[in-house]
């Protein structure tokens, strides 16, 4: 059981993964085509019509939502470092609420198509679209490439391709980029020949798939330790490999560990932490991806229900992630995961195996649950990706095409051509990213682009809802300001520079890494040997986690560029506030 | 509302500025804020009090309550109960306090002038 695909013969498990892939492409091209017959208008394109019910966009949200960092990383962490996974699924969880109680009405509400709708509704539209443009394509792209890398090399994992083996011909590195490519090329199909209906709909159906395949993992956990949590909570910590073994089931293992003798890493590892979970929480409400799904439902009622519904879906789906990371530390164990990926991001196909032979009769059991979780898992990155390439090519489309360049001259036929176009450009420039950066530790992206949301999107996003003297300088300041620090942060930070300082204690390196950095591997100047620039100069900034910084810099500097401007406009106001409102005059 | 203010006469986006300056207006707002902004205070420093707690108190989140399962753990699975309840308590509010007021000043706007 140590390897995932030797048992059976790799060969099963590769024919009924790959049977399984195709299938799924299949069926999700049936559903685009049948989509793109019904999409004529702009509106169809950019908001699905504006026809999916409550629960329908409920789901969707779900598959838009529920990425493969958060199936099959989050129960990864939880699997090798026990309870700090769930902070992450908390912190996912929560962040919820910010969009229910604030954002999401009010933005169906007043907006049309993309995030930056509302915000141009009472300021200047040049500059106001151009930041907001800038910033959804920025959170997309980086999300889009986390996804994008992660899938390459998952996929290779799945079909149980290592270093030195073949499949079809094609070695590791060959599958990693085909796999890139291939995603590339469905998530534009999925975009261009479906557009919002066809992408909500290939989410629903992730959402089932995700969904039926968690539970019935989480079922089979349980099942193995006769519903008892307790046992199932007892046996994960004593296959942990920790010590002591209880440590595993109590915050501190990965995020804000205490450092023995050395208080300045313990505070930077504490700050890290919040950093985090502040960066979580208020980043959702920002991701240009989420908020326009809430465009495609009638109106501000059925944007209500459908949060809720994703609150619900998605706060079950996290508790069942709990059930797989613990139980797959319990039955697969560290080792086994870690021989497969240092990451653990095989940790839940792994226990499906685990547990296929276990319920559904032996290897060939095995090998079939196996090969069913790896098909949730590519219709998971499927989904997510087609979602993220929507949102950047609408903003491209309709506001800095139609509404900057074209000063809102155009033709709505026009401007779905340049959306289909721009969906077109946005997937070959991640495809391109996505094969330079496929050996990359890019997974630090996905927190990059909910700090941004945060930093830059939601202070923009909140104050002019809710602050009448909110303005343009104030919208583009927050903007660029959020956005700049984030990124500059991170490009000061261990991520980028992996050296040893006050705040960051030396890794244990494999003789791989130490050849890498250019070091002895008994060295001691290596903190993170992953970084991007270099791995033995010291970090600026010891905080892998920008929120904590540049939030208040994107909340400060917008309000600071509100105040010291001199533009006003109470109507526009009290017009943009009667619409969010009542819903009236909504589109 | 027997005290109705009367149908604002102007067409277009003056009906819009129109109705946000009436008193039922101003009470569709207060009503709306008085849920969100208290609730969203609430459940961010119940959420950064789970976060610090899990920071700083890992005694205390380390405590054992039955068998294997710990304070740690029981705390963030109530985190998972007050996001439930907040989206079912708001979901009710909305309901009752809020939709009400916002239809009928929607029907407001959008009504014919006469």
């Amino acid at each position: 059981m140590s390897d995932i695909t030797l048992a059976v013969g790799a060969s099963t498990t590769r024919t009924l993964t790959l049977t399984l892939f195709v299938v799924l492409v299949a069926a999700t091209l049936a559903i685009t085509i049948w989509a793109s017959r019904q999409t004529k208008s702009a509106a169809d394109f950019y908001a699905g019509g504006r026809s999916f019910t409550g629960f329908q966009n409920g789901m969707a949200i779900g598959g838009d939502y529920m990425s493969a960092a958060s199936f099959l990383g989050i129960a990864g962490i939880i699997a090798l470092n026990g309870y700090d996974g769930f902070l992450y699924s908390i912190g996912f969880l929560v962040a919820w609420l910010v969009a229910l109680l604030l954002v999401a009405e009010l933005m169906r509400n007043s907006g049309r198509y993309t995030m930056a709708d509302v915000l141009a509704f009472r300021m200047r539209q040049a500059p106001v679209r151009t930041a907001g443009s800038i910033s959804t394509i920025i959170v997309s792209i980086f999300y889009l490439l986390a996804q994008m890398v992660g899938a390459g090399a998952l996929v290779a994992l799945l079909l149980g391709i290592k270093a030195g083996d073949t499949f079809l011909g094609m070695s590791a590195e060959t599958a990693k980029i085909v796999t890139i490519a291939l995603i590339g090329v469905l998530m534009i199909v999925y975009v261009t020949v479906g557009g919002m209906k066809g992408t909500t709909y290939v989410q629903i159906v992730k959402a089932f798939m995700l969904m039926l395949g968690a539970l019935l993992l989480t079922l089979m956990v349980f099942a193995a330790f006769k519903f008892n949590l307790s046992s199932l909570l007892g046996e994960a910590a004593a296959k942990s490999g920790r010590t002591p073994p209880e440590s595993f089931l109590q915050p501190g293992l990965r995020y804000g560990r205490d450092i023995a003798g050395n208080a300045t890493a313990t505070l930077a590892s504490k700050l890290d932490l919040i950093s985090l979970g502040l960066a979580l929480v208020l980043g959702t409400a920002g991701l240009p991806h989420i908020l326009i799904r809430f465009y495609t439902v009638p109106d501000s009622k059925a944007a209500r229900k459908s949060v809720v519904w994703a609150i619900g879906i998605i706060g079950v789906f996290y508790l069942m992630t709990l059930a797989l990371g613990f139980g797959a530390a319990a039955l697969v164990g560290r080792q086994a995961i870690l021989a497969q990926d240092p990451g653990g991001n095989t940790a839940a196909p792994q226990l499906a195996e685990a547990l296929g032979k276990r319920y559904l009769g032996g290897d060939f059991g095995g090998s079939l649950l196996l090969a069913i979780i790896a098909a949730v898992a590519f219709a998971t990155i499927l989904a997510v990706v087609a979602g993220l390439t929507l949102a950047s090519s609408s903003s491209l489309a309709h506001d800095l095409y139609a509404n900057v360049i074209k000063r809102g001259q155009t033709t709505e036929r026009q401007e779905v051509v340049v959306a289909r176009y721009s969906a077109f450009v946005i997937g070959a420039v991640a495809i391109v990213l996505g094969i330079f950066a496929r050996n990359l530790n890019v997974a630090f992206l996905v927190a990059l682009a909910f700090a941004i949301a945060a930093s830059a999107n939601l202070p923009a996003i909140l104050f002019s809802l809710f602050w009448k003297k909110f303005n343009t300088r104030g919208a583009t300041w927050g903007i660029y300001a959020g956005l700049l620090s984030a990124v500059g942060i991170v490009l000061l930070s261990p991520i980028a520079w992996g050296g040893v300082s006050d705040a960051r204690t030396p890794a244990t390196l494999t003789a791989a890494q130490a050849k890498t950095c250019g070091v002895e591997q008994t060295s001691k100047q290596v903190s993170n040997a992953t970084a991007l620039f270099s791995c033995t100069t010291a970090a600026p900034i010891p905080l892998e986690n920008p929120g904590l910084i540049s939030i208040p810099i994107g909340f400060i500097f917008a309000a600071i560029g509100a105040i010291t401007s001199k533009e006003r406009n109470p109507d526009k106001y009290a017009e943009l506030e009667a619409r969010s409102l009542t819903g009236a005059g909504a589109h | 509302m027997s005290t109705e203010t009367p149908v604002p006469t102007g067409t277009g986006d003056n009906r819009y500025v129109s109705v946000a300056n009436t008193p039922e207006f101003a009470a569709l707002r207060r009503a709306l804020r008085r849920f969100v902004f208290p609730v969203s205070a609430a459940f961010l420093v119940w959420y950064a009090l789970y976060v610090l707690l899990s920071a700083y108190a890992r005694d205390f989140m380390s405590t054992k309550v039955v068998g294997h399962v710990n304070i740690a753990l029981i705390f963030g699975l109530l985190q998972f109960v007050s996001t439930f309840l907040i989206a079912w308590l708001y979901t009710r509010y909305a309901d009752r306090r809020v939709d009400p007021l916002a239809d009928e000043l929607r029907a407001k706007i959008e009504g014919s002038p006469e």
